[in-house]
Protein backbone atom coordinates (compact mmCIF):
# COMPACT_ATOMS: atom_id res chain seq x y z
CA UNK A 1 0.00 0.00 0.00
CA UNK A 2 1.56 3.31 -0.86
CA UNK A 3 1.84 6.04 1.84
CA UNK A 4 -1.22 8.06 0.37
CA UNK A 5 -3.29 5.25 0.06
CA UNK A 6 -2.47 4.33 3.54
CA UNK A 7 -3.24 7.94 4.41
CA UNK A 8 -6.58 7.67 2.52
CA UNK A 9 -7.29 4.32 4.56
CA UNK A 10 -6.42 5.49 7.56
CA UNK A 11 -8.74 9.11 7.34
CA UNK A 12 -11.59 6.81 6.30
CA UNK A 13 -12.04 5.42 9.23
CA UNK A 14 -11.25 8.29 11.88
CA UNK A 15 -14.11 8.05 13.36
CA UNK A 16 -13.60 4.52 14.45
CA UNK A 17 -9.75 5.55 15.53
CA UNK A 18 -10.81 8.37 17.51
CA UNK A 19 -13.65 6.39 19.61
CA UNK A 20 -10.84 3.28 19.89
CA UNK A 21 -7.85 5.72 20.98
CA UNK A 22 -9.56 8.92 22.63
CA UNK A 23 -6.05 9.43 24.54
CA UNK A 24 -4.06 9.91 21.44
CA UNK A 25 -6.58 12.91 20.29
CA UNK A 26 -7.35 15.25 23.06
CA UNK A 27 -6.21 15.29 26.56
CA UNK A 28 -8.91 14.76 29.05
CA UNK A 29 -10.18 17.32 30.67
CA UNK A 30 -9.44 17.26 34.03
CA UNK A 31 -6.17 16.58 33.31
CA UNK A 32 -5.98 19.56 31.18
CA UNK A 33 -7.62 21.57 34.09
CA UNK A 34 -4.91 20.41 36.36
CA UNK A 35 -2.00 21.97 33.97
CA UNK A 36 -3.79 25.10 33.70
CA UNK A 37 -4.54 26.11 37.17
CA UNK A 38 -1.01 24.60 38.36
CA UNK A 39 0.09 27.19 35.94
CA UNK A 40 -2.30 30.30 36.87
CA UNK A 41 -1.31 29.64 40.73
CA UNK A 42 2.84 29.50 39.79
CA UNK A 43 1.70 32.55 37.65
CA UNK A 44 -0.18 34.06 39.79
CA UNK A 45 2.27 33.81 42.81
CA UNK A 46 4.47 35.14 40.62
CA UNK A 47 2.37 38.52 39.93
CA UNK A 48 1.73 39.02 44.14
CA UNK A 49 5.55 38.45 44.56
CA UNK A 50 6.37 41.12 41.68
CA UNK A 51 3.88 43.53 43.56
CA UNK A 52 4.93 43.30 47.26
CA UNK A 53 8.75 43.29 46.29
CA UNK A 54 8.32 46.42 44.56
CA UNK A 55 9.45 45.32 41.02
CA UNK A 56 9.36 48.81 38.60
CA UNK A 57 9.92 48.15 35.12
CA UNK A 58 11.01 51.89 35.09
CA UNK A 59 13.83 50.73 37.55
CA UNK A 60 14.95 48.06 34.77
CA UNK A 61 15.01 50.03 32.24
CA UNK A 62 17.11 52.69 33.73
CA UNK A 63 19.40 50.36 35.46
CA UNK A 64 19.74 48.80 32.43
CA UNK A 65 20.93 51.91 30.73
CA UNK A 66 23.60 52.01 33.62
CA UNK A 67 24.49 48.28 33.32
CA UNK A 68 24.88 49.41 29.69
CA UNK A 69 27.62 52.25 31.16
CA UNK A 70 29.28 49.78 33.33
CA UNK A 71 30.15 47.64 30.80
CA UNK A 72 31.51 50.39 28.58
CA UNK A 73 33.87 51.13 31.91
CA UNK A 74 35.18 47.50 32.11
CA UNK A 75 36.45 48.06 28.96
CA UNK A 76 39.80 46.90 28.84
CA UNK A 77 40.15 44.77 32.13
CA UNK A 78 43.13 46.20 33.53
CA UNK A 79 44.75 45.19 37.43
CA UNK A 80 46.23 48.91 37.50
CA UNK A 81 49.23 47.93 38.90
CA UNK A 82 48.31 45.28 41.32
CA UNK A 83 48.32 42.15 39.71
CA UNK A 84 50.68 40.63 42.43
CA UNK A 85 48.03 41.64 45.20
CA UNK A 86 45.35 40.04 43.30
CA UNK A 87 47.35 36.76 42.79
CA UNK A 88 48.48 37.06 46.66
CA UNK A 89 44.55 37.03 47.24
CA UNK A 90 43.79 34.79 44.77
CA UNK A 91 46.01 32.30 46.38
CA UNK A 92 44.32 33.13 49.70
CA UNK A 93 41.11 32.20 48.16
CA UNK A 94 42.39 28.86 46.97
CA UNK A 95 44.56 28.54 50.32
CA UNK A 96 40.45 28.72 52.14
CA UNK A 97 38.99 26.60 49.59
CA UNK A 98 41.38 23.54 50.34
CA UNK A 99 41.89 23.72 53.84
CA UNK A 100 37.91 23.96 54.60
CA UNK A 101 37.36 20.92 52.16
CA UNK A 102 40.26 19.46 53.91
CA UNK A 103 38.63 20.03 57.93
CA UNK A 104 35.34 19.32 56.58
CA UNK A 105 35.66 15.98 54.95
CA UNK A 106 38.38 14.59 58.16
CA UNK A 107 35.80 15.98 60.58
CA UNK A 108 32.78 14.22 58.58
CA UNK A 109 34.38 10.98 57.98
CA UNK A 110 34.32 9.39 61.57
CA UNK A 111 30.63 11.26 62.13
CA UNK A 112 29.13 9.73 58.93
CA UNK A 113 29.49 6.23 60.24
CA UNK A 114 27.28 7.74 62.96
CA UNK A 115 24.66 8.65 61.24
CA UNK A 116 24.44 5.89 58.75
CA UNK A 117 22.20 2.84 59.84
CA UNK A 118 24.56 -0.30 59.07
CA UNK A 119 27.72 1.14 60.87
CA UNK A 120 25.44 2.47 63.68
CA UNK A 121 22.86 0.44 65.37
CA UNK A 122 21.54 3.34 68.19
CA UNK A 123 18.97 5.41 66.93
CA UNK A 124 18.86 7.84 68.64
CA UNK A 125 22.33 8.50 68.04
CA UNK A 126 21.85 8.49 64.11
CA UNK A 127 18.91 10.57 64.18
CA UNK A 128 20.86 13.34 66.51
CA UNK A 129 24.08 13.19 64.57
CA UNK A 130 21.72 13.45 61.45
CA UNK A 131 19.75 16.55 62.58
CA UNK A 132 23.08 17.99 63.67
CA UNK A 133 24.08 17.61 59.95
CA UNK A 134 21.06 19.39 58.76
CA UNK A 135 21.91 22.11 61.02
CA UNK A 136 25.47 23.01 59.88
CA UNK A 137 24.19 22.73 56.14
CA UNK A 138 21.32 24.96 56.33
CA UNK A 139 22.96 27.60 57.62
CA UNK A 140 24.90 29.58 54.68
CA UNK A 141 28.80 30.04 54.60
CA UNK A 142 28.72 33.60 54.96
CA UNK A 143 27.14 33.31 57.80
CA UNK A 144 29.07 31.35 59.25
CA UNK A 145 32.17 33.78 58.28
CA UNK A 146 30.48 36.52 60.35
CA UNK A 147 30.13 34.16 63.73
CA UNK A 148 33.82 32.84 62.94
CA UNK A 149 35.05 36.28 62.34
CA UNK A 150 33.61 37.41 65.95
CA UNK A 151 35.62 34.72 67.67
CA UNK A 152 39.09 34.66 65.84
CA UNK A 153 38.50 38.23 63.94
CA UNK A 154 39.10 39.19 60.57
CA UNK A 155 41.15 37.62 58.07
CA UNK A 156 41.19 33.99 55.81
CA UNK A 157 41.19 31.74 59.20
CA UNK A 158 37.77 32.82 59.63
CA UNK A 159 36.71 32.07 55.91
CA UNK A 160 38.46 28.49 56.05
CA UNK A 161 36.85 27.83 59.25
CA UNK A 162 33.34 29.13 57.91
CA UNK A 163 33.79 26.71 54.74
CA UNK A 164 34.53 23.93 57.14
CA UNK A 165 31.52 24.33 59.30
CA UNK A 166 29.13 24.48 56.77
CA UNK A 167 30.56 21.10 54.55
CA UNK A 168 31.11 19.29 57.30
CA UNK A 169 27.37 19.17 57.25
CA UNK A 170 27.01 18.80 53.51
CA UNK A 171 30.14 15.89 53.29
CA UNK A 172 28.69 14.19 56.19
CA UNK A 173 25.02 13.47 55.24
CA UNK A 174 26.72 12.80 51.67
CA UNK A 175 29.18 10.36 53.34
CA UNK A 176 26.93 8.24 55.80
CA UNK A 177 24.54 7.66 52.44
CA UNK A 178 27.66 6.34 50.30
CA UNK A 179 27.99 4.27 53.66
CA UNK A 180 23.99 3.10 53.64
CA UNK A 181 24.41 2.49 49.87
CA UNK A 182 27.48 0.45 49.97
CA UNK A 183 27.79 -2.98 48.58
CA UNK A 184 27.33 -5.75 51.39
CA UNK A 185 28.52 -8.42 49.96
CA UNK A 186 32.10 -7.82 50.95
CA UNK A 187 31.12 -6.94 54.52
CA UNK A 188 29.51 -10.25 54.60
CA UNK A 189 32.55 -12.10 53.50
CA UNK A 190 34.33 -10.56 56.64
CA UNK A 191 32.22 -11.16 58.62
CA UNK A 192 31.68 -14.34 57.60
CA UNK A 193 35.29 -15.27 57.84
CA UNK A 194 35.57 -14.27 61.69
CA UNK A 195 35.84 -10.88 61.46
CA UNK A 196 34.65 -7.91 64.04
CA UNK A 197 32.74 -5.33 63.35
CA UNK A 198 36.11 -2.90 62.92
CA UNK A 199 37.50 -5.42 60.73
CA UNK A 200 34.10 -5.63 58.62
CA UNK A 201 33.68 -1.53 58.18
CA UNK A 202 37.57 -1.57 57.52
CA UNK A 203 38.35 -4.21 55.07
CA UNK A 204 34.65 -4.87 53.99
CA UNK A 205 33.28 -1.07 53.59
CA UNK A 206 36.22 1.34 53.24
CA UNK A 207 38.10 -0.02 50.09
CA UNK A 208 34.69 0.49 48.08
CA UNK A 209 33.73 3.33 49.45
CA UNK A 210 36.92 5.88 49.28
CA UNK A 211 36.82 6.46 46.32
CA UNK A 212 33.36 7.86 45.73
CA UNK A 213 34.69 9.54 49.26
CA UNK A 214 37.56 11.80 47.04
CA UNK A 215 35.54 12.61 44.32
CA UNK A 216 33.14 13.87 46.55
CA UNK A 217 35.34 15.91 48.47
CA UNK A 218 36.93 16.92 45.20
CA UNK A 219 34.23 18.24 43.84
CA UNK A 220 33.47 20.28 46.75
CA UNK A 221 36.52 21.76 46.65
CA UNK A 222 35.60 22.88 43.08
CA UNK A 223 32.66 24.54 44.37
CA UNK A 224 34.14 25.84 47.54
CA UNK A 225 36.67 27.72 45.45
CA UNK A 226 33.27 29.49 44.40
CA UNK A 227 32.36 30.34 47.90
CA UNK A 228 35.72 31.25 48.95
CA UNK A 229 35.70 33.78 46.34
CA UNK A 230 33.13 35.65 48.18
CA UNK A 231 33.70 35.35 51.83
CA UNK A 232 35.83 38.11 51.87
CA UNK A 233 32.92 40.18 51.09
CA UNK A 234 32.09 39.98 55.42
CA UNK A 235 35.79 40.55 55.38
CA UNK A 236 36.60 36.53 55.69
CA UNK A 237 39.77 37.05 53.43
CA UNK A 238 40.06 36.19 50.12
CA UNK A 239 39.90 37.83 46.81
CA UNK A 240 35.98 39.30 47.57
CA UNK A 241 37.56 42.13 49.49
CA UNK A 242 39.37 43.61 46.69
CA UNK A 243 35.95 42.48 44.72
CA UNK A 244 33.34 44.19 47.29
CA UNK A 245 35.35 47.69 47.83
CA UNK A 246 36.91 48.24 44.34
CA UNK A 247 33.36 47.57 42.82
CA UNK A 248 31.91 50.16 45.88
CA UNK A 249 34.85 52.54 44.70
CA UNK A 250 33.09 51.97 40.89
CA UNK A 251 36.50 50.80 40.08
CA UNK A 252 35.49 48.62 37.30
CA UNK A 253 38.23 48.04 35.08
CA UNK A 254 39.56 46.30 37.58
CA UNK A 255 36.63 44.03 38.73
CA UNK A 256 36.40 42.81 35.13
CA UNK A 257 40.22 41.77 35.39
CA UNK A 258 38.95 40.32 38.68
CA UNK A 259 36.05 38.52 37.84
CA UNK A 260 38.57 37.22 34.61
CA UNK A 261 40.80 35.75 37.27
CA UNK A 262 38.37 33.88 39.19
CA UNK A 263 36.39 32.74 35.59
CA UNK A 264 39.76 31.39 34.75
CA UNK A 265 41.04 29.85 37.94
CA UNK A 266 37.73 27.90 38.49
CA UNK A 267 37.99 26.38 34.49
CA UNK A 268 41.27 25.40 36.03
CA UNK A 269 40.41 23.51 38.73
CA UNK A 270 37.37 22.18 37.11
CA UNK A 271 39.34 20.27 34.50
CA UNK A 272 42.25 19.38 37.05
CA UNK A 273 39.58 17.98 39.75
CA UNK A 274 37.56 16.01 36.67
CA UNK A 275 40.75 14.64 35.57
CA UNK A 276 41.75 13.27 39.51
CA UNK A 277 38.11 12.15 39.78
CA UNK A 278 38.27 9.97 36.61
CA UNK A 279 41.96 8.71 38.24
CA UNK A 280 40.51 7.72 40.81
CA UNK A 281 37.33 5.99 40.03
CA UNK A 282 38.36 4.72 36.78
CA UNK A 283 36.95 5.86 33.38
CA UNK A 284 33.57 3.17 33.84
CA UNK A 285 31.93 4.70 36.47
CA UNK A 286 32.11 8.71 36.16
CA UNK B 1 36.49 -33.92 56.53
CA UNK B 2 38.97 -32.62 56.62
CA UNK B 3 42.03 -32.37 54.51
CA UNK B 4 45.09 -30.38 54.70
CA UNK B 5 46.24 -28.52 51.98
CA UNK B 6 49.93 -29.74 50.64
CA UNK B 7 52.30 -26.70 51.32
CA UNK B 8 53.69 -25.16 48.46
CA UNK B 9 57.26 -25.79 47.39
CA UNK B 10 59.45 -23.54 49.17
CA UNK B 11 60.91 -22.04 45.97
CA UNK B 12 57.87 -21.13 44.78
CA UNK B 13 56.18 -19.72 47.83
CA UNK B 14 59.32 -17.06 48.61
CA UNK B 15 59.14 -16.28 44.73
CA UNK B 16 54.96 -15.43 45.66
CA UNK B 17 55.92 -14.07 48.61
CA UNK B 18 58.14 -11.65 47.02
CA UNK B 19 56.12 -10.41 44.33
CA UNK B 20 53.34 -10.01 46.49
CA UNK B 21 55.86 -7.65 48.73
CA UNK B 22 56.17 -5.81 46.10
CA UNK B 23 52.79 -5.17 44.59
CA UNK B 24 51.89 -3.65 48.32
CA UNK B 25 55.09 -1.73 48.18
CA UNK B 26 54.32 -0.36 44.80
CA UNK B 27 50.85 0.63 46.52
CA UNK B 28 52.05 1.62 49.69
CA UNK B 29 55.08 4.07 48.34
CA UNK B 30 52.19 5.77 45.95
CA UNK B 31 49.98 6.30 48.86
CA UNK B 32 52.90 7.92 50.64
CA UNK B 33 53.75 10.07 48.00
CA UNK B 34 50.04 11.12 48.14
CA UNK B 35 50.37 11.97 51.61
CA UNK B 36 52.87 13.84 51.47
CA UNK B 37 51.80 15.96 48.51
CA UNK B 38 49.00 16.94 50.86
CA UNK B 39 50.87 17.63 53.63
CA UNK B 40 52.97 20.42 51.60
CA UNK B 41 49.66 21.65 50.35
CA UNK B 42 48.37 21.91 53.89
CA UNK B 43 51.68 23.41 55.20
CA UNK B 44 51.54 25.89 52.16
CA UNK B 45 48.21 26.81 52.17
CA UNK B 46 48.14 26.89 56.30
CA UNK B 47 50.58 29.89 55.96
CA UNK B 48 48.54 31.53 53.22
CA UNK B 49 45.71 31.39 55.44
CA UNK B 50 46.95 32.68 58.16
CA UNK B 51 46.15 29.93 59.99
CA UNK B 52 47.26 30.25 63.40
CA UNK B 53 46.47 26.88 65.85
CA UNK B 54 47.09 28.62 68.68
CA UNK B 55 45.05 31.47 68.40
CA UNK B 56 42.27 29.35 67.88
CA UNK B 57 43.17 27.36 71.16
CA UNK B 58 42.89 30.31 72.94
CA UNK B 59 39.77 31.95 71.19
CA UNK B 60 37.44 28.41 71.18
CA UNK B 61 36.20 29.39 74.67
CA UNK B 62 34.91 32.85 72.64
CA UNK B 63 33.03 30.47 70.56
CA UNK B 64 31.36 28.62 73.10
CA UNK B 65 31.03 31.75 75.35
CA UNK B 66 29.39 33.38 71.98
CA UNK B 67 27.09 30.44 71.65
CA UNK B 68 26.10 30.93 75.80
CA UNK B 69 25.61 34.24 75.03
CA UNK B 70 23.49 33.92 72.09
CA UNK B 71 21.46 32.24 73.83
CA UNK B 72 18.43 33.85 74.78
CA UNK B 73 17.41 34.02 78.88
CA UNK B 74 14.78 31.63 79.44
CA UNK B 75 14.05 30.64 82.78
CA UNK B 76 10.85 28.04 83.47
CA UNK B 77 9.23 30.31 86.02
CA UNK B 78 8.43 33.35 83.51
CA UNK B 79 8.71 30.83 79.96
CA UNK B 80 5.90 32.79 78.08
CA UNK B 81 7.52 36.11 79.02
CA UNK B 82 10.37 35.59 78.18
CA UNK B 83 9.87 33.85 74.63
CA UNK B 84 7.83 36.84 74.11
CA UNK B 85 11.18 38.90 74.50
CA UNK B 86 13.26 36.71 72.93
CA UNK B 87 10.96 36.69 69.99
CA UNK B 88 9.93 40.56 70.22
CA UNK B 89 10.62 40.98 66.52
CA UNK B 90 8.67 38.35 65.55
CA UNK B 91 6.33 39.97 62.91
CA UNK B 92 8.91 41.90 61.47
CA UNK B 93 11.24 39.04 61.15
CA UNK B 94 8.29 37.26 59.63
CA UNK B 95 7.53 39.45 56.89
CA UNK B 96 11.16 39.46 56.11
CA UNK B 97 11.56 36.04 56.25
CA UNK B 98 8.43 36.06 53.17
CA UNK B 99 10.10 38.32 51.61
CA UNK B 100 13.50 35.97 51.31
CA UNK B 101 11.00 32.93 50.37
CA UNK B 102 9.08 35.28 47.88
CA UNK B 103 12.78 36.07 46.42
CA UNK B 104 13.73 33.15 46.01
CA UNK B 105 10.68 31.59 44.22
CA UNK B 106 10.56 34.76 42.20
CA UNK B 107 14.18 33.97 41.39
CA UNK B 108 14.03 30.31 40.90
CA UNK B 109 10.97 30.72 38.22
CA UNK B 110 12.64 33.59 36.11
CA UNK B 111 16.21 31.72 35.85
CA UNK B 112 14.20 28.29 35.42
CA UNK B 113 12.34 29.94 32.45
CA UNK B 114 15.08 31.12 31.23
CA UNK B 115 17.00 28.09 31.41
CA UNK B 116 14.31 25.73 29.67
CA UNK B 117 14.64 28.68 27.01
CA UNK B 118 18.40 28.23 26.59
CA UNK B 119 18.79 24.69 27.36
CA UNK B 120 17.35 22.94 23.88
CA UNK B 121 20.28 25.48 22.58
CA UNK B 122 23.20 24.13 24.46
CA UNK B 123 22.55 19.94 23.41
CA UNK B 124 24.56 18.14 20.67
CA UNK B 125 22.03 16.33 19.43
CA UNK B 126 19.12 18.73 18.98
CA UNK B 127 21.11 21.42 17.44
CA UNK B 128 22.85 21.08 14.30
CA UNK B 129 25.22 24.12 14.41
CA UNK B 130 28.52 23.75 16.69
CA UNK B 131 29.20 27.43 17.16
CA UNK B 132 25.71 27.93 18.67
CA UNK B 133 26.20 25.33 21.09
CA UNK B 134 29.35 26.05 22.30
CA UNK B 135 28.50 29.84 22.49
CA UNK B 136 25.15 29.10 24.66
CA UNK B 137 27.29 26.78 27.25
CA UNK B 138 29.63 29.10 27.57
CA UNK B 139 27.55 31.66 28.28
CA UNK B 140 25.56 29.25 30.81
CA UNK B 141 28.84 29.06 32.48
CA UNK B 142 29.80 32.48 32.86
CA UNK B 143 26.04 33.13 34.27
CA UNK B 144 26.88 30.27 37.25
CA UNK B 145 30.27 30.69 37.81
CA UNK B 146 30.32 34.70 38.84
CA UNK B 147 28.97 33.88 42.79
CA UNK B 148 25.43 35.72 42.82
CA UNK B 149 26.55 37.87 45.53
CA UNK B 150 28.97 39.49 43.03
CA UNK B 151 25.63 40.03 40.68
CA UNK B 152 24.12 41.42 43.89
CA UNK B 153 27.04 43.90 44.03
CA UNK B 154 27.12 45.01 41.14
CA UNK B 155 22.80 45.45 40.26
CA UNK B 156 22.92 47.36 43.69
CA UNK B 157 25.07 50.44 42.23
CA UNK B 158 23.10 49.83 38.82
CA UNK B 159 19.20 49.76 39.86
CA UNK B 160 19.50 50.64 43.90
CA UNK B 161 18.87 49.01 46.72
CA UNK B 162 16.16 46.74 47.33
CA UNK B 163 14.72 42.66 46.54
CA UNK B 164 14.20 42.99 42.96
CA UNK B 165 18.15 43.31 42.92
CA UNK B 166 18.45 40.10 44.63
CA UNK B 167 15.49 38.25 42.53
CA UNK B 168 17.47 39.62 39.38
CA UNK B 169 20.98 38.34 40.73
CA UNK B 170 18.93 34.70 41.94
CA UNK B 171 17.62 34.47 38.49
CA UNK B 172 20.94 34.90 36.75
CA UNK B 173 22.71 32.72 38.45
CA UNK B 174 19.85 29.97 38.29
CA UNK B 175 19.68 30.45 34.71
CA UNK B 176 23.29 29.11 34.45
CA UNK B 177 23.13 25.93 36.85
CA UNK B 178 19.74 24.90 35.93
CA UNK B 179 20.53 25.06 31.86
CA UNK B 180 23.35 23.15 32.42
CA UNK B 181 21.75 20.41 34.00
CA UNK B 182 18.88 21.18 31.51
CA UNK B 183 21.07 20.34 28.80
CA UNK B 184 22.16 17.25 29.93
CA UNK B 185 18.73 15.66 30.43
CA UNK B 186 18.21 16.50 27.38
CA UNK B 187 20.86 14.77 26.27
CA UNK B 188 20.16 11.73 27.38
CA UNK B 189 16.69 11.60 26.26
CA UNK B 190 15.61 8.56 23.98
CA UNK B 191 16.29 9.79 20.18
CA UNK B 192 13.85 7.88 18.55
CA UNK B 193 10.42 10.08 19.49
CA UNK B 194 12.80 12.76 17.83
CA UNK B 195 13.11 10.95 14.30
CA UNK B 196 9.81 9.90 14.15
CA UNK B 197 8.39 13.71 14.56
CA UNK B 198 11.44 14.79 12.24
CA UNK B 199 10.08 11.89 9.59
CA UNK B 200 6.71 13.21 9.88
CA UNK B 201 8.14 16.40 8.79
CA UNK B 202 7.47 18.75 12.63
CA UNK B 203 9.50 21.70 12.66
CA UNK B 204 12.29 22.40 15.11
CA UNK B 205 10.00 23.64 17.75
CA UNK B 206 7.62 21.36 17.56
CA UNK B 207 9.92 18.35 17.69
CA UNK B 208 11.28 19.72 21.19
CA UNK B 209 7.38 20.42 22.05
CA UNK B 210 5.90 16.67 21.46
CA UNK B 211 9.25 14.32 21.32
CA UNK B 212 11.86 15.98 23.69
CA UNK B 213 9.97 18.40 26.69
CA UNK B 214 7.23 15.10 28.12
CA UNK B 215 10.37 13.18 28.12
CA UNK B 216 12.58 15.77 30.31
CA UNK B 217 9.20 17.49 32.57
CA UNK B 218 9.72 15.31 35.25
CA UNK B 219 13.45 15.95 35.66
CA UNK B 220 13.54 19.83 35.15
CA UNK B 221 11.08 19.86 38.13
CA UNK B 222 12.87 17.57 40.38
CA UNK B 223 16.21 20.03 39.22
CA UNK B 224 13.99 22.99 39.87
CA UNK B 225 12.70 22.34 43.49
CA UNK B 226 16.50 21.60 43.34
CA UNK B 227 17.66 24.78 42.94
CA UNK B 228 14.78 26.50 44.89
CA UNK B 229 15.95 25.10 47.54
CA UNK B 230 19.25 25.91 47.31
CA UNK B 231 18.08 29.80 46.69
CA UNK B 232 16.72 30.35 49.76
CA UNK B 233 19.52 29.70 51.54
CA UNK B 234 21.33 32.50 49.11
CA UNK B 235 18.10 34.77 49.38
CA UNK B 236 18.80 34.43 53.31
CA UNK B 237 22.30 36.23 52.63
CA UNK B 238 21.51 38.84 49.72
CA UNK B 239 20.56 41.25 52.61
CA UNK B 240 24.09 41.52 53.37
CA UNK B 241 24.26 43.76 50.08
CA UNK B 242 21.25 45.40 50.14
CA UNK B 243 19.89 43.34 47.64
CA UNK B 244 16.61 42.23 50.16
CA UNK B 245 15.49 39.43 52.38
CA UNK B 246 16.00 38.55 56.12
CA UNK B 247 20.16 39.01 55.49
CA UNK B 248 20.20 43.09 56.57
CA UNK B 249 18.50 42.56 59.77
CA UNK B 250 20.43 39.46 60.71
CA UNK B 251 23.84 41.62 59.83
CA UNK B 252 22.73 44.43 61.60
CA UNK B 253 22.03 42.36 64.96
CA UNK B 254 25.40 40.34 64.26
CA UNK B 255 27.25 43.25 64.07
CA UNK B 256 25.77 45.10 66.88
CA UNK B 257 26.12 42.84 68.85
CA UNK B 258 22.42 42.34 69.85
CA UNK B 259 22.73 38.49 71.34
CA UNK B 260 19.69 37.47 72.07
CA UNK B 261 18.59 38.61 67.95
CA UNK B 262 21.17 36.61 66.38
CA UNK B 263 19.68 33.53 68.13
CA UNK B 264 15.88 34.28 67.44
CA UNK B 265 16.55 35.07 63.24
CA UNK B 266 19.35 32.49 63.07
CA UNK B 267 16.78 29.99 64.56
CA UNK B 268 14.02 30.89 62.01
CA UNK B 269 16.13 30.92 59.63
CA UNK B 270 17.36 27.47 59.79
CA UNK B 271 13.98 26.28 60.72
CA UNK B 272 12.71 27.68 57.01
CA UNK B 273 15.40 26.09 55.44
CA UNK B 274 15.01 22.61 56.97
CA UNK B 275 11.16 23.02 56.62
CA UNK B 276 11.51 23.67 52.15
CA UNK B 277 14.44 21.17 52.33
CA UNK B 278 11.99 18.40 53.97
CA UNK B 279 9.01 19.74 51.37
CA UNK B 280 11.10 19.57 48.50
CA UNK B 281 12.64 16.81 49.24
CA UNK B 282 9.28 14.50 48.99
CA UNK B 283 7.94 16.66 46.09
CA UNK B 284 11.24 15.39 44.02
CA UNK B 285 10.33 11.67 45.25
CA UNK B 286 6.93 11.84 44.29
CA UNK B 287 7.93 13.36 40.55
CA UNK B 288 10.79 11.25 40.27
CA UNK B 289 8.99 7.83 41.47
CA UNK B 290 6.21 8.48 38.70
CA UNK B 291 8.67 8.41 36.16
CA UNK B 292 9.76 5.54 36.58
CA UNK B 293 7.10 3.55 37.36
CA UNK B 294 5.86 4.61 34.05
Amino acid sequence: MSGAAFRRAMLADIGGLRARHPQAFAVPLRQRLAVIGAAAAAAGLAIVAMLYLDFSLLRILRGLGRLGEFAALMLPPSPDGRFLAFLQALGETLAIAFLGTLTAALFAFPFAFLAARNANPNPFLRFATKRGFDVLRSVDVLIWALIWINVVGLGPFAGALAIACSDFGALGKLFAEAIETADRKPQEGVTASGGSTLDRLRFGLLPGMLPVLASQVLYFFESNTRSATIIGIVGAGGIGTYLTELIRVLELQQVAFLVTMILVTVAAIDFVSARLRRAIIGPAAR
Amino acid sequence: MTQRIANLPPERARTLAAAYAAAIAGARRRNLAVLAVLLVLIVLAGAMAEVRPLTFLENIRNFTAYLGRIMPPLSPGTLPGDLAAWYWGLPKWTMLLGETLLMAYLGTLFGGIAAFGLCFLATANLVRSRLLCFATRRFLELCRTVPEVVFALLFVIAFGLGPMVGVMALAIHTAGALGKLFSEVVENIDMKPVEGLTASGASWVETARFAVVPQVLSNFASYGLLRFEMNVRGAGVMGFVGAGGIGQEFLVAIRNFYYSDVSAILLMIIVTVIGIDLGTERLRHALLGRESAR
